[in-house]
């Protein structure tokens, strides 16, 4: 069948919204992201198939990231009638466990992380809550009373977690491709991109750049333009354009095709990285289900619009995140960027109009035009408008994918989100922007995240990565991570940027390793200050921001490091050593028997000793202590 | 990297032809744009990137070979010579890195006899660090072929090696 128009939609929408709402069967969602999958779900997945291979009462099926990672894998399970409940870390046969656990009344409270009160995305306002007349189950929370869920607002990830991002219709049945096929009925191009401008939206992947602007400009240059999505998710820690490619995949078509009607284009390609196999995975998949509805292809909903999607795999290379590089890449050359004296909306690929965005912000679009750009618009700040997925990872208690408000504070993301640092450590910083970005202190917490304001404090917004970090990381180690990083990521074309980085790099190394001199910090932020000066790309001028707000915001620890050759935090090597403390060791004998080297000795019950000669300051015995029995000296 | 060396000369392997040629014709239109993903299918194939495949490559899209090895040593992805029969990714991401990252290579390392980007004398193990699979909730993580391995401490490592023939 062809869709020609939203009648059509409409009538797909109609069976499907029983298969996700209200099933005959009992229905068992397992969360299969790539994370997912990681901490087990395929395995739980696989062994409920096959016990209920023959029961056409439960059906299994296959869901996105349901975003709440650190308490993965999770599952979800529903039947009509009765309320929707999440399992959570269900590894391979607790599946059935929890099966039965649904079946019989939900006893098994420990294992549940809530139930959902509703299931509706943001497109179906005027549906009615399927779970409205169904009693909820007493003493299990609401996942969305939940601190974890509680902030968020769920836009770009609408459909993550409540669809199956293998089926068209379960998409079309959350108002999927309303907003296009309604667009290329009454809207006319200029028009859209007025909608887009007037919404606010910026570009998710880094830059903030408003995306309407960016549209309109290419609009207007002639010649055959090109739609790009960039999918080269590249700011190690961020991984939210994976997610949405896993989860929804239909839903960054859409944004592409509303982009290319409003642009006029006629060719789209997506570029993924390498390190995505399911993302690709999904996207070949839902390309061919599109087009299979027409809603890809010549003359689709027999209007003059034809549009295609071709898929292009990146190879591992950061900089091919920058737009000039990622067309090179995209043309089978070396990704190497050039200088943008012509913007790549005038001459990008093929040396033609393209329009590059990322992965959320596509994702962004169907809801923006379902909605109006007022509603977009009415969220966020004065000038960063919408949501904002953001990672949470690092020294976090709940790590996981978060969609909030912008203007939304880092204390209330890292605190009330997130739940603040595990273990009992203390915070520390912050890091947003990638390698690209900066690391956040403490006082600055309080600061509401949008562009600007990041920007204020010397980091960026970046991809959405928040890499949370605590007493036990070393900031020095951070930017001579981020350095190391970028050296072997940057392109080698221009010198500021492949000496500069080296030669920075060569300075943190040098400390790291106990040799830091008298001058190094001042020598770091004059190199630095260089090489943003004078690179040729975003990927270098931007290089630098790690060192430099490390520098800004944790200079004592720099000078402990080159002063007193010490490391605070326990990370360089050369720069302390463990010790078991007499009074607190208990001689519970598990450092003793966990180190890998044999260098703790002690009896049981009696107070342990490390031989400094031995020791190659793995860690083991310091993660495996739980009396904090060995110290960092 | 004489242990590389070593397995190169046990392991070269016959190239066949019309096998290159359904990859270069039929999946990808001998289009000189689609290079990069040609080159992922050889690897694919052969585990890495044979030097007589690429030189009928070149000819075959009409792509100097300097240029084609120009794209194959720009690339990380890409392996100009012959991996173990397990890679091992070991994460070295941002999320990866603050959870301790660095010491789980430094264990495969030890554990191995390897550095990163070496193969194992047996061919058994490749060792390669990545910056960022994705998995970032679930750091520090080690990817071995397909298995993601996630939230491991340095003294599981020798176990998790055990599963890889």
């Amino acid at each position: 069948m062809k869709i020609r128009s939203a009648a059509d939609l409409e009538k797909i929408s109609r069976q499907h919204q029983k298969t996700i709402y209200r099933p005959q069967a009992l229905k068992v969602n397992v969360g299969m992201a790539s994370c997912g999958i990681a901490a087990g779900a395929q395995k739980a997945f696989e062994v409920a198939i096959e016990a209920f291979k023959n029961d056409s009462d439960v059906e299994i099926c296959q869901t996105g990231c349901i975003g709440y990672c650190e308490m993965e894998p999770l599952v979800e399970i529903l039947s009509g009638g009765r309320p929707r409940v999440i399992y959570k870390k269900i590894t391979g046969d607790k599946i059935l466990e929890a099966i039965a656990d649904y079946r019989n009344g939900t006893s098994k409270k420990k294992w549940i992380l809530g139930q959902i009160r509703d299931p509706r995305s943001v497109l179906e306002t005027d549906v009615a809550n399927p779970l409205d007349k169904i009693t909820p189950i007493e003493a299990i929370p609401f996942l969305e009373d939940i601190p974890f869920y509680k902030y968020q607002v769920k836009v770009a990830l609408r459909n993550c977690g409540y669809i199956d991002p293998d089926s068209i219709e379960e998409y079309i049945a959350r108002k999927g491709y309303l907003a296009f096929i309604n667009a290329l009925a009454s809207t006319k191009p200029a028009e859209i991109i007025a909608a887009v401008k007037a919404s606010g939206l910026r570009g998710r992947g880094g830059g903030g750049f408003p995306t309407g602007i960016k549209w309109a400009t290419c609009a207007k240059h002639s010649g055959d333009r090109y739609i790009i999505c960039n999918a080269d998710e590249g700011d190690p820690g961020a991984y939210m354009d994976r997610s949405i490619l896993e989860g929804d995949p239909h839903g960054v078509l859409e944004g592409m095709l509303i982009a290319g009607y409003a642009i006029g284009s006629r060719q789209g390609y997506i570029y993924v990285r390498n390190e995505y196999p399911l993302a690709v995975k999904r996207l070949v998949s839902a390309i061919k289900q599109a087009e299979a509805y027409g809603l890809l292809g010549e003359h689709i909903a027999g209007s003059d619009f034809s549009f295609n999607v071709k898929i292009s795999k990146g190879a591992g290379a950061f900089v091919c995140g920058e737009s000039t590089a990622l067309m090179a890449s995209l043309e089978g050359n070396v990704g190497r960027p050039r200088a943008k004296y012509v913007h790549t909306v005038e001459k990008g690929f093929r040396n033609s109009p393209s329009n590059l965005n990322n992965v959320e912000t596509y994702a962004n679009v169907p809801a923006i035009l379902y909605k109006g750009p007022e509603w977009y618009a009415k969220m966020g700040t004065e000038h960063s408008k919408g949501t904002k997925v953001f990672s949470l990872v690092g020294k976090i208690a709940n790590t996981g994918l978060v969609e909030v408000p912008m203007g939304i504070s880092l204390k209330q993301i890292a605190f009330n989100i997130g739940g603040g640092v595990p273990k009992k450590k203390s915070f520390k910083a912050v890091q947003t922007g990638g390698p690209s970005g900066g690391c956040i202190p403490e006082r600055f917490l309080d600061l509401p995240v949008d562009f600007q304001r990041l920007a204020e404090v010397g980091s960026i917004m970046g991809s959405g990565g928040m890499i949370v970090m605590d007493q036990d990381t070393c900031m020095v180690d951070v930017a001579r991570y981020f350095l190391d990083f970028l050296k072997e990521e940057s392109c080698g074309q221009c010198n500021p940027c492949r000496e500069g980085i080296k030669q920075m790099l060569n300075i943190l190394t040098r400390i790291c390793a106990g040799n830091g001199k008298q001058g190094d910090i001042e020598l770091l932020e004059e190199l630095g200050s260089m090489v943003q000066k004078f690179s040729l790309c975003g990927l270098g001028t931007s290089a630098p921001n790690p060192v430099l707000t490390t520098i800004l915001y944790f200079r004592e620890e720099y000078e402990t490091h080159i002063q007193k050759k010490k490391c605070p935090a326990g990370v360089c090597k050369a720069l302390f050593h463990y010790e078991i403390d007499a009074e607190t060791c208990t001689g519970c004998q598990v450092c003793f028997r966990k180190c890998p080297q044999e260098a703790v000795a002690g009896k049981k019950k009696e107070p342990h000793l490390i031989d400094q000669e031995k020791c190659i300051k793995c860690g083991i015995c310091y993660e495996a202590c739980k009396f904090d029995a060995v110290n960092i000296c | 990297m004489s242990q590389a060396t070593a397995v190169q000369i046990a392991q070269e392997p016959e190239i066949d032809f019309r096998e290159l040629d359904d990859i270069i014709e039929k999946e990808y239109a001998s289009d000189k744009e689609n290079l990069i993903m040609i080159l992922q299918a050889i690897q694919m194939r052969y585990n890495y990137l044979p030097r007589p495949a690429l030189t009928y490559l070149s000819v075959k899209i009409g792509v100097a070979y300097s240029k084609i090895y120009g794209v194959a040593t720009f690339y990380a992805t890409f392996s100009l010579e012959p991996r173990g029969r397990n890679i091992i990714s070991v994460c070295l991401g941002t999320a990866c890195h603050v959870r301790g990252g660095e010491r789980i290579r430094e264990r495969l390392c030890e554990s191995l006899h390897i550095q990163d980007g070496q193969t194992t004398e047996d061919g058994r193990y490749t060792l390669e660090s990545v910056r960022c699979i994705g998995c970032c909730s679930l750091g520090p993580v080690v990817k071995i072929n397909e298995d993601t391995h996630g939230r491991i401490g340095s003294d599981q490592v020798d176990k998790i090696l055990k599963q890889y023939e």
